[in-house]
């Protein structure tokens, strides 16, 4: 008997609505980790809901099929007796261990809480329980961090915890939901190993959510694919990767970014764009009352980039990517250093004194559903910067026109309004607002990591097309290695607050000096595994 | 923590003082002179002089001002014009039935309020949920004395379930007490009852919608421990901020709820001391109201570490 049985399950939004779901099957046997791989709105995340009997009430449901868990119809289950498989028969993990947590309950007693629920446990056998899952997870100090509130404790941390809870009964099926997607790669790499771990002690069937081919091929037995509600194809995960045989598979496997570098392209003589030199932001130093140092989150961070070029900074979280974008926009105020943007230090200005130098550098953010002004249509914030600086209307209306031909996008969705668009499309506007103001620097703060990889590669080909085109500098922040890759012809890599090394893209990334920059290589999931080619990675003899 | 007890207390002092400034001066810009007024409609010109010299009102403003804050600097509140009393032994009299009446008042809101709430998050946009959103924008756009009056109408005058008005002490007569308040507390509460209802009913369904809620669906915690142990907690502090704001609500309602139920409370008092232009007893009122505001939005924050362990001062 397998510990998941799916059949033609149909999913449909509420009242008439129509199919998110449409009428797919799978099985997963015990023991056995099976992947489910699609882009947003494929349906992965609510057929995995469906079985949990979690979909969003008054918002989905189920039109038919049929879901077993364990020999158990889990569609014909009383609402109280789902309740009861859940946790003993089968659990999940979420995606966002910083909010999947109570904020306000300890971690020991939100894992007590299950077995309140579901055993009859007295509490001495209860607590010798929970310290036990808690070792089991390889947390440290298990005494302390069963009385730690969640805000204590790491992201690594957290999701060691959540996996804790959702295995302290050991239930049949664990349902992972893009588990490792808000963690750095050395955690996730950890965390991936820990699932494999006790999988193997325990013999759980896993049903692993997530749209990463690298984590992919390292953890799935077999894999399914989905688009649009519909299952594409499934098979055991060689076969799979090595011979698709759906183009959307191979078009899928084909998108994910090469972890070898790009060649270098031929360096111009040309004054640089942008000049860093000795960068250092330290916070929480300032206060009057403050008795502490402060955090030094940039300390002592130069670089340079010339015109047409684009440099990466690649680095976990915390190590300061980030703070050294926001210090060159000056949306936080350097603590020392001097950062020239076309041979001018912007350091020393006022907020007024900036003003006419701000056209000059301009920013793409990471979350295109939140970084658009919702209430305005995109051409009126394409022009907003523009007519700031004296363009009339007319005439910039007229340019962002083009410029929504240039991203791609047809010249009369100037009219729309955010919601309108997807994530990559409105990704694109982001883009085309910011060379709007034909900018000499272009800063991307992770601006392709909330995409899915299909649409990221377009959105970096766009990037590379308006660079190719109009010669601006390009500063790309990411936590993906891949991406950097691609994209980069140098990279800085940062981890806290300073950088490790510094250089051409295929030295830092294909041959690294730095350990810390090795680690970062080796935990990148799949990095033996060409996908774009369907084989695996052709490794130099002994390296 | 107890340096931040400290910053907040001593934060008060500049606030108190502008307070005081404040009250001081409008009060003299008002037209209307306790002197007339106490002399009587057939007073003289000399008489009424006389007795502004002899409560001090004949003296340049500052001078008076600084004699005020003098007197306060010794704890003396002053005298009352009106009474002759000290305003310290007036606001003592006074202060038991407001003091009861707001408790009592607080108390039955937390209590009708809350679950209120609770229930209309819980069966969101179902009927139970239209028909509490309904009775609180009621609580919320019927006047208090329309209100007050409405309640006497029915369970005083026509049905003589409780007494109509007055005030009997609790150590007098516990029960005399309890009926006499009811009607009152009643009427205080029901501006209250609607904001907080509403208040719990937003801040639960946004806290419904959290990951965490989900987590605990998903371990299987039964839904009336995932709306009470995960859900009314972490929506608390909005309410508490809501409770906090809404004290300064409660003053101005015990005016004119004491008014219809005939209550010898703080809120009489006032509105005495303002009709008769009792300067001392407006001012002091005044400053003990600003000072008990304070106070409770300490406390306010201070409740926010209990409830949430991230919130450390």
């Amino acid at each position: 008997m397998p510990a998941v049985n799916i059949e033609n399950l149909r999913v449909a939004v509420t009242r008439g609505g129509p199919e998110v779901v449409k009428g797919i099957s799978l099985t997963i046997e015990r023991g056995e980790t099976v992947c489910l791989v699609g882009e947003s709105g494929s349906g992965k995340s609510v057929t995995s809901l469906a079985a949990m009997g979690l979909l969003p009430k008054g918002s989905l449901e189920i039109r038919g099929g049929k879901i077993e868990i364990d020999g158990e119809d889990a569609l014909a289950a009383s609402p109280a007796a789902l309740r009861r498989m859940r946790a003993s028969k089968m659990a999940m993990i979420f995606q966002e261990p910083m909010t999947a947590l109570n904020p306000v309950m300890r971690v020991g007693d939100q894992i007590d809480e299950v077995l309140k629920e579901h055993t009859k446990m007295p509490a001495p056998e209860r607590e010798k329980r929970v310290l036990d899952i808690l070792e089991q997870v390889g947390l440290p100090d298990i005494a302390r961090v069963r009385m730690s509130f969640p805000h204590q404790l790491s992201g690594g941390q957290r999701q060691r915890i959540m996996i804790a809870m959702a295995l302290v009964l050991e239930p049949v099926l664990l349902i992972a939901d893009e588990p490792t997607t808000a963690l750095d790669v050395t955690t996730q790499k950890q965390i991936l190993k820990l699932i494999k771990d006790l999988q193997v002690d325990h013999g759980t069937a896993v049903l692993f959510i997530t749209h990463d081919m690298g984590v992919v091929s390292e953890i799935a037995d077999r894999v399914y694919v989905m688009n649009h509600g519909d299952m594409v194809e499934d098979g055991p995960i060689g076969a799979l990767l090595r011979t698709p045989q759906k183009e959307y598979t191979r078009k899928l496997l084909s998108a994910v970014p090469s972890l070898v570098p790009r060649p270098g392209r031929e360096k111009p003589q040309k004054a640089p764009v942008l000049d860093v030199n000795n960068l250092e932001k330290i916070y929480g130093a300032t206060s009057l009352f403050a008795k502490a140092a402060g955090t030094r989150a940039v300390d002592d961070v130069s670089f340079n980039i010339l015109p047409g070029r684009t440099l990466g900074i690649v680095g976990e979280s915390g190590s300061g990517k980030s703070t050294v974008a926001r210090c060159i926009m000056r949306l936080i105020d350097p603590s020392k250093g001097q950062v020239r943007i076309d041979g001018t230090d912007i350091v020393g200005f006022s907020r007024q004194g900036l003003q006419p130098h701000r056209a000059k550098f301009q920013m793409v953010f990471q979350d295109p559903y939140r970084s658009l002004n919702p209430r305005l249509t995109v051409g009126e914030s394409i022009i907003e910067a523009p007519v700031n600086y004296g363009i009339s209307r007319t005439l910039a209306m007229e340019r962002a026109r083009e410029l929504m031909v240039e991203v791609g996008l047809p010249a009369d969705a100037v009219g729309r309004y955010p919601h309108q668009f997807s994530g990559g499309q409105r990704q694109r506007i982001a883009i085309a607002r910011a060379v709007a103001m034909e900018p000499k620097l272009l800063v991307a703060d992770e601006a392709v990591s909330a995409l899915d990889v299909s649409v990221q590669a377009q959105v970096l080909d766009l990037l590379d097309r308006l660079q190719r085109k109009s010669g601006f500098g390009m500063l790309f922040i990411t936590h993906d290695l891949r991406v950097a890759a691609q994209i980069c012809d140098e990279v800085v890599v940062m981890s806290r607050g300073k950088i490790v090394e510094a250089g051409p893209a295929d030295r830092v990334l294909g041959a690294p000096s730095d350990p810390y920059t090795r680690s970062l290589i080796d935990a990148a999931p799949g990095r033996d595994w060409d996908f774009a080619n369907f084989r695996p990675m052709a490794r130099a003899e002994g390296a | 923590m107890r340096g931040y007890i400290t910053r907040r207390v001593l934060a008060t002092i500049p606030v108190l003082l502008v307070v005081a400034v404040f009250v001081f001066l409008l009060l003299r810009l008002t037209p209307g002179d306790p002197a007339a007024i106490i002399a009587g409609d057939t007073a003289t010109d000399a008489q009424i002089a006389a007795i502004r010299h002899n409560l001090g009102l004949d003296q340049p403003i500052v001078v008076q001002f600084a004699l005020w804050v003098g007197q306060l600097l010794h704890g003396n509140l002053g005298t009352s014009i009106l009474s002759g009393k000290t305003v310290a032994s007036l606001i003592a009299d006074r202060a038991p039935p407001t003091i009861w009446l707001a408790t009592i008042t607080m108390v039955l809101t937390i209590v009708v309020a809350v679950p209120m709430g609770v229930l209309a998050a819980w069966r969101h946009k179902t009927w139970v949920d239209h028909l509490i959103m309904s009775l609180s924008v009621l609580g919320f756009s019927v006047p208090v004395f329309v209100i007050g009056y409405l309640l006497i109408g029915l369970f005083a005058v026509d049905l003589h379930w409780f007494p109509v008005q007055g005030y009997t002490p609790p150590s007098q007569d516990f029960w005399a007490f309890l009926q006499k308040m009811i009607l009152p507390a009643i009427t205080l509460a029901s501006i209250y009852v609607a904001l907080i209802a509403r208040m719990t009913r937003a801040s639960l369904l946004d806290v419904l919608g959290e990951d965490y809620v989900r987590t605990a669906r998903a371990k299987g915690i039964a839904e009336r421990k995932v709306l009470f142990r995960h859900a009314l907690r972490n929506a608390a502090i909005p309410v508490m901020t809501v409770i906090g704001t809404g004290f300064a609500l409660l003053i101005s309602g015990v005016v004119v709820t004491e008014s219809v139920f005939n209550i010898p409370g703080l809120g009489r008092l006032t509105v005495d001391a303002i009709f008769s232009r009792d300067y001392p007893t407006i001012q002091a009122l005044i400053l003990l109201t600003s000072g008990i505001y304070i106070a409770v939005n300490l406390l306010i924050d201070l409740s926010y570490t209990l409830l949430d362990p991230r919130i450390r001062y």
